[in-house]
């Protein structure tokens, strides 16, 4: 309301014809200061909606992750398979949606579920569906935005994937290696290391700094976060130092509350300790949560617009007009401006002169031809 | 053999008679036992699991000592077995403890063939055995048995259920080799959710019809026992070689910050009741079982396979040496057919191309003849043009000659000379034109084949030149 009155102040002094002989060094307030708060206004009704994957083999911890998350039952009445069905098992691709509020800010959550990958004996290319689907999504967008009517696209383009890896092993294994190769051009990646409560801390320092080696090694483009500005805080530069040394994140997550320290908490009941999931010494959990909902969910789908679906559509682009240019039937799904052709009379000469130099190239190849048979 | 004995037995009448005093041959057992502890024992357990699932420092808890290991790296490109033979000794007795390892195991993307390593080498053990068993002059007893007592299958804590790869090796598995399933970090798996989890494995193991090894209930003393761990299959296991100080005892245990998992705390893990039933009540059973029932299974298959039958189709006993003496000359027999097969397989080969060889000598030879003689005639043909030539060329001449004389005895005119110039320069041209013709001549003879006007052209002045045929490009 200061900003309105001082505006109208602001107005009137112009409107008033009074000579400016006064040249006060006064500071005016012109007001776009408030823009922040406008953007807040705008997209606290327009809602949000976030896209994030989850991949790793059956009993990593997925699903219950995901209810820690978000605080929410996304799995009831799931049915699992067994070990003989899963022998030859092919990777499905389940979305959950759900739409979720806090403070009055919407929130429309999708969750794209990969029962299956992983569990087969053969598992050649198991992550084809995956791969498959995140293209169809950015395919999708493609034709939308490239549309005649653009008010009302659906975003189903994948913000985030989180991979869990195992921490039984030392290491990455090939399947993992070879999925995020794959995958690493296509979506944000964010590597975890699953169960982190069979891993003492020492341990999991090891893990880490072997996963970190290997990610390096194998030229994988994990999610980075960005870098802070140069004018932030000094304690501000410092967790973001902390989270970025802290990945891959190991997390721990728990459908059950338990009772800890006289108090009700997210955990797991042992006969040797409760392990807390919220409890920063025992777990990266609250990292995670922070990193992905808190602070970065934004820039997670910024990302995805400006380089994931930006490289996709140009790749898409350089597809169609290269076919274009070799079958002018081809019709394009999208308007594309015609690239300059060279006009008739050139393009007949050019083909005058290929034909003449197909039928050269054929004459000295028979005679060559003739020559070798006589030689033998 | 063995059938006709115990007939001879039960025929007999049996009778118990009690002894009047103490004999003493109840001293027997100990007699064996000095014996066995003399000779020292034998034990071999190969572990199958995942890299990094905690199979060596399982080995190092259960046996308490530091075997080497190093670590194993996830990009084998195989599945490969590791033995190791270790000498223990605890009070007086002696153990060669054998552990093998699966290396690479669960790596792989297609997993299909992962087993079959594992089975060759169970098979190689029985098979070494069995031609121990099979020589003339053998040592039994002094033979080091590797064949596998005991398979440690290594489940991954999912809390689900088995994963497809372990159903699939089980199943190749559970005819060779007593397995034992146990669950392996079970220090992520909480009370409840471990109850469920074991159920779902024994249901999943049942309906396969997988058959795991069972602790044996029909010996008295340790019926009960037994009895009572085969309903804790598989067993939950944690392994540790570090040690933490707990109340005011060092125990070897895992540090978290949330708690101290021991090892050999029965309410932490089934780490104490595997050690019971593997190391100290059942492991001279599972020695049993292995030679008694897995051995006896491979030898019948094996020799079967080979042809011995127990008994022959007249039900008489079979004698071993005369099957043996029949089975040589069989494949003696075949071999030597097999050796005329590829003699005459040879012979055939040597022959045809024999015959191949000579008909192409045959073509050259036509080729070389018809060559010269198109060569003669070209020859000749060249040769009776050069006698043409000349005789024009002689002609001509003779013409010349009587022109001359012609011209000098009439009195010199001057049209007349330059009728005769003329005469002379047609006569020239005449020459010219005649020596053209015959060039055409020439070149009419041959149907030439060129393909362009230079070859042609060069052809001539080669015939013109040598009067030699030479083969320029696309003569013939």
């Amino acid at each position: 309301m200061d900003a309105i009155m001082l505006q109208e102040k602001l107005v009137e002094r112009l409107l008033c014809p009074r000579v400016r002989t006064a040249r006060q060094k006064e500071k005016q307030y012109v007001g776009f200061a408030t823009l922040p708060n406008q953007v807040h206004r705008k997209s606290v009704k327009k809602g949000f909606d976030f896209t994030l994957m989850v991949a790793g083999e059956s009993g990593m911890g997925k699903s219950t992750l995901v209810n820690s998350l978000f605080l929410t039952d996304l799995y009831k009445d799931r049915k699992l398979l067994n070990a003989e069905e899963r022998i030859n098992q092919t990777v499905e691709i389940i979305k959950h949606t759900v739409d979720i509020e806090e403070k009055g800010v919407k929130l429309k959550l999708t969750i794209v579920d990969t029962p299956g990958f992983g569990d087969a004996v053969n598992n050649n290319e198991c992550w084809k569906p995956i791969t498959d689907y995140i293209d169809q999504q950015f395919e999708q967008y493609f034709r939308d935005e490239s549309g005649l009517n653009r008010k009302n696209i659906q975003d189903n383009r994948v913000h985030c994937c989180l991979y869990f890896i195992p921490p039984f092993g030392h290491g990455l294994r090939p399947v993992d290696v070879e999925f995020m190769k794959a995958l690493h051009e296509k979506v944000n990646i964010i590597p975890l290391i699953a169960k982190a409560d069979c891993l003492t801390p020492n341990e999991i320092k090891k893990l880490k700094d072997r996963i970190r080696e290997e990610i390096d090694k194998f030229g994988i483009k994990v999610y980075q976060f960005p870098e802070c500005d140069s004018d932030e805080d000094e304690e501000f530069k410092q967790l973001d130092k902390e989270l970025k040394e802290c990945t891959p994140f190991a997390v721990i997550g728990s459908n059950t509350v338990v009772e800890a320290r006289g108090q009700r908490v997210r955990g797991r009941l042992y006969p040797w300790g409760i392990v807390e999931v919220e409890n920063q010494s025992h777990c990266d959990f609250v990292k995670l949560r922070n990193m992905l909902i808190r602070s970065h969910m934004h820039d997670l789908k910024d990302v995805t617009c400006d380089v994931h679906y930006e490289n996709y559509r140009a790749q898409c682009i350089q597809e169609m007009t290269s076919k274009l240019a070799q079958d002018n039937r081809i019709e394009s799904p999208i308007p594309i401006l015609p690239l300059s052709t060279p006009d008739v009379d050139t393009e007949k000469l050019i083909k005058m002169k290929d034909e003449e130099l197909k039928r050269m190239q054929e004459m000295l190849n028979k005679i060559q031809q003739q020559m070798h048979d006589k030689d033998q | 053999m063995a059938a006709t004995d115990v007939d001879v037995f039960s025929n007999e009448e049996k009778r118990n008679l009690s002894l009047g005093g103490h004999v003493g041959f109840d001293s027997l057992p100990d007699q064996l036992v000095s014996k066995s502890v003399t000779q020292g024992f034998c034990f071999n357990i190969l572990c199958v699991g995942e890299t990094g699932i905690g199979k060596s420092t399982l080995m190092n808890t259960l046996f308490n000592t530091m075997f080497e290991n190093e670590e194993a790296s996830h990009y084998q490109n195989g599945v490969y077995l590791r033995p190791r033979t270790y000498d223990l000794q605890e009070s007086n007795v002696h153990l060669k403890l054998t552990i093998v390892d699966t290396v690479g195991f669960g790596d792989q993307i297609n997993k299909e063939d992962s087993y079959k390593p594992i089975v060759d080498y169970i098979d190689t053990q029985f098979e070494n055995y069995l031609q121990e068993e099979l020589k003339i002059k053998r040592s039994l007893f002094n033979y080091h048995d590797t064949r596998i007592h005991i398979c440690l299958y290594f489940i991954a804590p999912t809390g689900h259920s088995l994963k497809s790869l372990d159903l699939v090796t089980m199943k190749k598995l559970d005819s060779k080799v007593n397995i034992i399933p146990i669950i392996a970090k079970a220090d992520t798996i909480s009370k409840s959710e471990l109850h469920k989890f074991k159920i779902k494995i024994m249901s999943e193991l049942v309906s396969n019809g997988v058959q795991i090894y069972q602790f044996p209930t029909d010996d008295d003393a340790v019926s009960e026992i037994n009895a009572s761990m085969n309903a804790h299959l598989p067993f939950a296991v944690v392994g540790s070689v570090e040690e933490v100080k707990v109340g005011n005892k060092t125990v070897r245990a895992r540090q978290y910050p949330w708690g101290v998992v021991q090892v050999e705390n029965e309410s932490h893990c089934d780490f104490v009741k595997l050690r019971e039933m593997l190391i100290r009540v059942n492991m001279e059973d599972l020695r049993e079982q292995t030679h008694a029932r897995h051995y006896e299974l491979y030898r019948r298959c094996k020799l079967e396979e080979m042809g011995f039958k127990d008994t022959d189709p007249d039900s008489q006993p079979f004698s071993l040496q005369e099957t043996y003496e029949a089975k040589r000359k069989e494949f003696l027999g075949d071999l030597q057919r097999k050796e005329e097969e590829m003699r005459q397989m040879f012979v055939n080969k040597v022959k045809e191309t024999e015959a191949e060889l000579k008909e192409k000598e045959r073509e050259l030879h036509e080729k070389f003849e018809q060559l010269k003689r198109m060569h003669q005639d070209e020859k000749r043909k060249v040769e009776e043009k050069r006698k043409e030539l000349e005789d024009e060329m002689n002609a001509f001449n003779r013409k010349k000659m009587a022109a001359e004389t012609y011209s000098l005895s009439q009195p010199l005119k001057k049209d007349k000379d330059k009728k005769n110039r003329s005469v002379k320069t047609e006569n020239q041209s005449g020459v010219s034109a005649s020596s053209s013709k015959v060039m055409m001549a020439k070149a009419n003879v041959e149907p030439l084949n060129c393909q362009s006007w230079w070859q042609a052209i060069q052809c001539c002045t080669c015939l013109v030149h040598n009067a030699a045929w030479k083969p320029e490009g696309g003569i013939f």
